[in-house]
């Protein structure tokens, strides 16, 4: 258009709006007040998963609304909700073996092996690799790749084999961080002195004391170097 | 989007300069420098952005105008006519989906009490999502409780209650632990150490991360462990209203469907308060990094039904917001930026502030460097920022150390085609917390009877300045206390006939004071739909 504004087209119908605004401010200017859609507008939620295709174009592009600049003739809609199976577990029960995330998601040996999930993740995580990585059993594996994982579920609304990549990647991290990853000795150590009562006695020493004894030992404390 | 020639031009100067402040250490202010940057550069002490509150327990204070509108406004619903017909009755009520709501909801459900958690938004549609930093636990070696007791407490300024400080320092170790069992991806060394940094205002390192996805990967390990242990949630189903009854407690609320339109009354023996803070209402105009439903609605609501406010004059201004591309203005740059080195650098290519002072003095010292004394850099929308160097990350601690410690910030960017490992960043302040709000005690039990409030809602455990990593922490232990002291309290609470005798009295109490007005609040959504957005 030239002047600035592009058309796009919100679930088929038209507005005109601004070209350098995202798709949920373009949402905005066009009037829309938006409940559902729309979380942390800082691409940490995913609560505005969003598909669209540019006219003329056949292939159908993914991508989060608060992140994702408007094009011109860009057609559009939010999903903002995808009825994605969650199964339920207790962690405390789990053994991190390499059987677990196929007990729990059985569904993920049909994977086709289409790398759909992984072009359509707006984090540009390697899903699939994961997703390989899940059918192998290696769970530190499914942890680190699908760590940076929103939660969006736009990998499940694409894949056609119906997996649930969002959902296995965090049975996974929960596995490795609670079972695979050794735990913190010094933790557990604080835990027992503080058990012991001396270090409640150290604080109750600092709440004794007055504003200015306070804020001169404050001002005199200490900084670790880097 | 990359940067602009202007822009490019001037980050030629950072460039240059950066080699010689690889070396350079600024120094830190002292505390007569300190206080003289805040009183004459921080927003909280801009008095036409004040103004007298007419009502209710903190009547006569001077707070923010954005603050008295949400106060001084009317309920949703008529007092005279609603239906308080029952439709659920529960033992504990838990408002809010963020990090300190689902730690209640998870500590009273396993001390065996029948609890309902819903929220306006979605589970996990909360600033606890969005905390990257990390969270502050004193549990090296070289450091204790007390010495994260003092620097809380010399981080707000002296003010903060102490109890509070002593719970939240001291329940620390074991939400670590907690977080370490529910299966908490930590940063940590090969043998288990935890990986641990300085934030602003620590004497020691002890922030404790999970790569810059903190409070993301925090709330969706606790929205799992929610829907494993099958608690009953509702989404879409913010509270507009407390219920109290004859005798003064609070023994339910009224609920609104966002997308029905439809009331909902529910009995609770005890009601936990967790609705997060108010960024949304855009204090002083400025844009915010919180999530678009923190609108205030817990600390309006619990005004209504009572209860006291502490600090509501003391906003928190992120020092990094980022302030180019136009796409992302406000959005958080995360204080561990300057935590692995990265200096803060005016347009002439020179430091102007130690990069580590606490966020209060680090956002006045911005604000300064660009009113005051005209250095910062403007964009081609005519905001003004200074350079955060983030390509010294790199130079300090090796190529790739800034993809692997901020792979959200680095994508961020990247989306703008803007490379953070080449090229610096322009920011600005931008409202972040809410440092006051309701006063409880250790238990989060406030004035009002029954009625618990956890997290950003509550005021007086960061005093007039929150430090970096402590409100992950303070979500989640006082979301624990909360539901914790909940659960007990329900076994002993006897039903009461339900009110909403105090909304009456709120409307007679707008009469009086001379407010006519037909704000409605709780706010629930902010509306962009009419002009500028945020």
């Amino acid at each position: 258009m030239g002047d600035g504004m592009v058309t796009i087209y919100l679930m088929g119908k038209a507005y005109s709006v601004p070209e350098n605004l995202t798709i949920m401010k373009a949402m905005e200017y066009s009037g829309f007040q938006l409940k559902r859609g729309c979380g942390c507008r800082g691409g940490f939620c995913g609560a505005c998963a969003t598909v669209y295709r540019i006219k003329g174009d056949y292939r159908v592009q993914e991508g989060l609304a608060c992140q994702t600049v408007v094009e011109e003739d860009m057609y559009l809609s939010m999903i903002p909700f995808y009825p994605a199976i969650k199964k339920k577990y207790d962690i405390e029960e789990l053994e991190p073996e390499t059987n677990v995330l196929r007990q729990l998601y059985p569904e993920i040996n049909r994977c086709l092996g289409c790398n759909t999930c992984t072009r359509s993740c707006p984090q540009e995580l390697e899903v699939m690799d994961y997703m390989n990585a899940a059918i192998r059993g290696d769970i530190e594996k499914v942890a680190n790749l699908s760590f940076d994982c929103i939660m969006c579920g736009l990998c499940a609304s694409r894949c056609p084999a119906e997996l649930v990549q969002h959902n296995v990647g965090i049975l996974a991290r929960r596995i490795y961080g609670k079972y695979i990853l050794p735990r913190a000795g010094h933790l557990e150590e604080r835990l027992r002195e503080i058990e012991d009562g001396r270090i409640e006695k150290e604080v109750d020493e600092l709440m004794a004391k007055d504003r200015e004894e306070l804020e001169k030992l404050y001002n005199e404390r200490d900084i670790e170097g880097e | 989007m990359s940067y602009p020639d202007k822009m490019r031009a001037a980050i030629k100067k950072v460039e240059e300069t950066r080699k010689k402040r690889l070396e350079e250490t600024y120094p830190m202010l002292s505390p007569e420098e300190k206080k003289e940057l805040l009183e004459n550069f921080h927003p909280d002490y801009r008095d036409d952005a004040f103004r007298e509150l007419k009502v209710g327990a903190n009547k006569g204070e001077s707070l923010p105008h954005e603050v008295v509108d949400v106060l001084e406004a009317r309920s949703m619903i008529d007092p005279d006519s609603f239906n308080l017909e029952v439709d659920k009755e529960v033992d504990v009520l838990v408002i809010g989906g963020g990090g300190g709501g689902c730690s209640a909801a998870l500590i009273a459900d396993a001390l065996g009490a029948d609890v309902l958690q819903v929220t306006k938004l979605r589970m996990g549609d909360a600033n606890t999502m969005m905390a990257q930093g990390g969270i502050q636990i004193a549990d090296k070696e070289n450091d204790s409780p007390a010495r994260h007791f003092l620097d809380v407490m010399g981080g707000g300024g002296f003010a903060n209650k102490a109890d509070l400080v002593k719970a939240l320092v001291m329940d620390a170790p074991e939400v670590g632990k907690w977080l370490e069992d529910l299966g908490y991806m930590y940063d940590k060394e090969e043998d288990g150490r935890m990986v641990t940094r300085h934030g602003g205002g620590t004497s020691r390192k002890r922030m404790h991360s999970a790569r810059d996805y903190s409070g993301a990967e925090i709330m969706r390990t606790l929205r799992d462990e929610v829907q494993n242990r099958e608690i009953p949630t509702i989404e879409f189903l913010p509270a507009v209203e407390l219920l109290l009854t004859e005798e003064g407690s609070c023994q339910g609320a009224v609920l609104y469907d966002l997308e029905t339109e439809e009331f909902m009354v529910i009995r609770a023996k005890t009601v936990i308060l967790a609705t997060g803070g108010f960024g949304r209402i855009h204090v002083s105009g400025f844009p915010t990094t919180n999530h678009y439903g923190a609108t205030a609605d817990g600390l309006v609501m619990a005004y209504r039904a009572g209860a006291n406010l502490l600090f509501m004059d003391s906003t928190q201004f992120h020092p990094t917001g980022a302030a180019f591309p136009e796409q992302i203005v406000g959005l958080l740059i995360t204080e561990k930026v300057r935590g692995l080195g990265a200096q803060l650098v005016n347009i002439e290519g020179e430091q102007f502030v130690y990069p580590l002072e606490t966020r209060d003095a680090e956002a006045s010292a911005i604000i300064r460097e660009c009113e005051a004394r005209s250095r910062g850099i403007e964009t081609p929308t005519g905001m003004k920022g200074v350079w955060l160097d983030s390509p010294m990350i790199d130079q300090i601690h090796g190529k790739g150390t800034l993809k692997k410690e901020l792979p959200a910030m680095f994508r961020q960017f990247d989306r703008f085609d803007i490379d953070i490992t080449k090229d610096p960043i322009l920011i600005y302040p931008t409202l972040h917390y809410q440092n006051g709000g309701v006063e409880i005690d250790a238990s989060c039990e406030t004035r009002v009877k029954n009625l618990f409030v956890a997290g950003e809602t509550t005021g007086g455990v960061h005093g007039k300045n929150r430090l970096m990593g402590n409100s992950l922490l303070d979500v989640l232990v006082f979301g624990r206390r909360a539901g914790r002291a909940a659960a007990e309290r329900a076994l002993e609470v006897k039903p009461g006939k339900l009110s909403l005798a105090h909304v009456k009295d709120y409307n007679r109490m707008l009469e009086d004071g001379g407010v006519e007005t037909d704000r409605v609040s709780p706010m629930l959504l902010p509306d962009y739909s009419a002009e500028g957005s945020f």
